[in-house]
């Protein structure tokens, strides 16, 4: 039996929740602000919130010294390359744990997730090296190799929670259909799975658009991402906090316009199996 | 056709050809800063002038520093110039690193570069790296809030005038801070200012033998004047600004004095972004009687990589960058006061830039600044607000978080002056230094 909820109850739960949204959308708005700031009114103290003379010079002069879309394309074709790649090396792994698990399964789903915890900075040597030798600095391929590397953990594990919650009667019932392997993961599995499968992209989607270490470090002039674009515009020595600004605003835009659209499905696949 | 003309259209095709198949394209890797994006917009006259095409990366000082560190120590080749500093070209060009800038051309004018500048990016006497501009530290001050307080700023001030003039600067009720310094945690910020200002008190980071210094009463001196008066007149929160935090500060008219680098007096004494573009005088770093000033000397410079495919046309490309003509190119479309300053003693003789206020002050911080000797005490090292070893970034980036926690509020003196002592003689050792 569904508990009431009263009135009240209910009120001070979505007050809650909008400070609380608010609260973490606050940094996102404030940058689009100050992107339409000059350079001055951007370290304004007091700060100005939004009574100032709104200008689009700064997205004039980011348009103006860098190239945009070079950076935006490699973004989309490193997150998406990788992503792709990811989920046509996650799925059959994750089927194989899912429903073929062996003794050692759990082990190794640990093992896959403690590499996580390795700090980037420490193999950063030696696959600077790999990519030397493999003739792979500053290309698009290897970026999306090495981002689906990292991102391959959350892959598997993410596709395994899904697939443990498919009833195996199900894939037994069409292997004694005579379904394939192949078949039966491509026409069985996969559909029941879509929720799943599609969170799993945008997740990894958004992991490796936001990716800011390699994407630094193996990057030179070609296959810089839109992270190497907000870097070109930040500073140590010079106060450019506008025109970084609107060059985050440039860089978030499109993955935030795709969280935005698919908000429903993301929360849909996270919270699948959550709930009995 | 004759047999003549017909050998002048062969001459002609083969040189086009010939020119086109020795045009190159550039990667140069350089940090984001105002010249240095200056530069950018011009590149055009470099390609015209000698047919090579250049590809930018322009990242944040910080993450270029790491990016260029792995692409050299590791002969990734991913960069054809790069733009780094006096603490890594000592170093890099002992290692074999840089293709040393000894065979510039006549029309460059290598004795033109300024000689303290030569120096700090020369190992052995060999110039690894063309400064393309150069900075010294000095102190940026109110005039009118000087003036106020019944006071005149003296071109060489000493520590305890400018202790004194801070307290009587600072205006709580309106916000004005007497002094603003830089006390952010990272040897390029606060600790770079730290060790400027610590060599003026006579101290120094190690003695001849590499032992490090900071159990010396110079290195508690250093820090109890620099804890006391900014405690006196320092804006609230300053063991998180860094040269940012600052110039932001002093643009909002809120610091009476502020001492950073030299570059900053073109961006308080714009009027579009500053509130008192029109009241700011300077002054030479202060000392303490002691004959070594509190100035720091630092160079953005252009080198390469040994082992680039292109040494040729990124040799071009420095001797274009760093030339006279080019800040004949800037003042021309930009004026004198936005021309790449430090690099060129030329520049200090030209009648225009004498007319930029604070261009004087910028040459005689700079021409004080001596690398080779900056401590009162002889130490082993060459660096005024660095020892160029490789082992100092890391060893002051922890020195100066121990100061930074100082400055918060968070240990003493005392235990901080300790922890630095023990961490660095511990860094030197596992280093061999010791």
């Amino acid at each position: 039996m569904a508990r009431a909820v009263s009135n009240r109850r209910r009120a001070i739960n979505t007050a809650l929740a909008w400070a609380v949204g608010l609260l973490i959308f606050f940094p996102i708005l404030w940058t689009i602000l100050t992107s339409f700031k000059t350079e001055g009114q951007a370290i304004a103290d007091p700060p100005v919130f939004l009574f100032f003379d709104w200008t689009l010079e700064n997205y004039a002069i980011v348009q103006e010294r860098s190239n945009y879309m070079r950076f935006l394309m490699n973004s989309i074709i490193i997150a998406g390359g990788s992503t792709l790649l990811g989920i046509i090396v996650g799925v059959p792994a994750a089927w194989s744990m899912a429903f073929v698990p062996s003794r050692r399964t759990k082990d190794i789903l640990m093992w896959m997730l403690s590499t996580k915890m390795l700090p980037a900075v420490g193999v950063l040597y030696p696959i600077y090296l790999l990519f030397i030798q493999l003739g792979l600095l500053d290309s698009r391929l290897g970026l999306v190799i090495v981002l689906m590397l990292i991102n391959l953990p959350i892959i598997i594990w993410m596709l395994y929670t899904y697939f443990k919650e498919i009833p195996g009667e199900i894939l037994e019932a069409a292997r004694m259909d005579g379904a394939s392997l192949g078949k039966e993961i491509l026409y069985i599995l996969t559909p029941m799975a879509i929720p799943g499968i599609a969170s799993t992209i945008l997740l990894n989607i958004i992991l490796a658009w936001n990716e800011a270490f390699w994407t630094l470090n193996l990057t030179a002039a070609k296959a810089g991402p839109l992270t190497a674009f907000i870097a070109s515009y930040s500073s140590p020595e010079g106060l450019f906090y506008a025109k970084l600004s609107a060059a985050s605003t440039m860089a978030i835009a499109p993955i935030l316009i795709l969280g935005w659209f698919s908000q429903k499905q993301l929360v849909r696949g996270l919270t699948f199996g959550a709930v009995k | 056709m004759t047999f003549k003309s017909v050998l002048g259209v062969a001459t002609a095709l083969t040189l086009v050809a010939g020119s086109a198949a020795l045009a190159e394209t550039i990667t140069i890797a350089t940090v984001n800063n105002g010249d240095m994006i200056r530069m950018q917009g011009y590149t055009d006259d470099f390609t015209a002038k000698t047919g090579h095409t250049v590809e930018w990366v322009t990242l944040e000082e910080n993450v270029l520093r790491q990016r260029v560190t792995t692409d050299i120590s590791t002969k990734g080749g991913a960069f054809d110039i790069m733009t780094i500093g006096m603490y890594e070209t000592p170093i890099w060009g002992s290692n074999g690193w840089l293709v040393a800038l000894d065979d510039l051309s006549a029309d460059y004018d290598a004795g033109d570069i300024l000689p303290a500048m030569a120096g700090g990016l020369s190992h052995d006497g060999t110039l690894y790296a063309a400064p393309f501009y150069g900075e010294s530290s000095m102190v940026m001050y109110r005039t009118d809030l000087m003036e106020k307080a019944g006071l005149e700023m003296p071109a060489a001030p000493s520590w305890s005038f400018i202790a004194k003039a801070a307290r009587e600067m600072t205006d709580r009720d309106n916000g004005i801070n007497g002094i603003c310094l830089r006390g952010k945690a990272g040897w390029g910020e606060g600790g770079a200012f730290i060790t400027a200002m610590s060599n003026s008190f006579g101290a120094r980071w190690f003695d001849e033998d590499w032992n490090a210094q900071f159990d010396t009463r110079e290195w508690s001196d250093t820090l109890n004047f620099f804890v006391n008066m900014m405690s006196d007149s320092g804006p609230a929160g300053y063991a998180t600004n860094g040269f940012n935090e600052n110039l932001s500060l002093f643009q909002q008219g809120k610091c009476g004095m502020w001492i950073d680098a030299t570059v900053a007096a073109s961006f308080v004494t714009n009027p579009n972004d500053s509130t008192v573009a029109d009241k700011v005088g300077f002054a030479l770093a202060p000392d303490n009687g002691m004959g070594v000033r509190s100035n720091w000397l630092w160079a953005w410079a252009l080198a390469i990589p040994a082992g680039t495919q292109k040494e040729a046309a990124a040799k071009q490309f420095i001797e274009w960058a760093t030339s006279k003509d080019y800040i004949e190119l800037v003042a021309a479309n930009e004026g004198w006061a936005n021309v790449p300053p430090g690099a060129r003693t030329s520049l200090y003789e030209n009648a225009n830039y004498k007319d930029v206020p604070f261009a004087q002050m910028t040459l005689d911080s700079i021409l004080s600044a001596d690398p080779t000797n900056s401590t009162v005490d002889p130490s082993p090292y060459v660096g005024i607000q660095f020892a160029a070893i490789p082992e100092f970034a890391g060893i002051a980036t922890e020195v100066s978080q121990e100061f930074s926690a100082v400055y918060a509020g968070q240990q003493s003196v005392e235990d901080a002056l300790a922890k630095a002592q023990a961490l660095t003689n511990d860094a030197m050792e596992a280093a061999g230094y010791r």
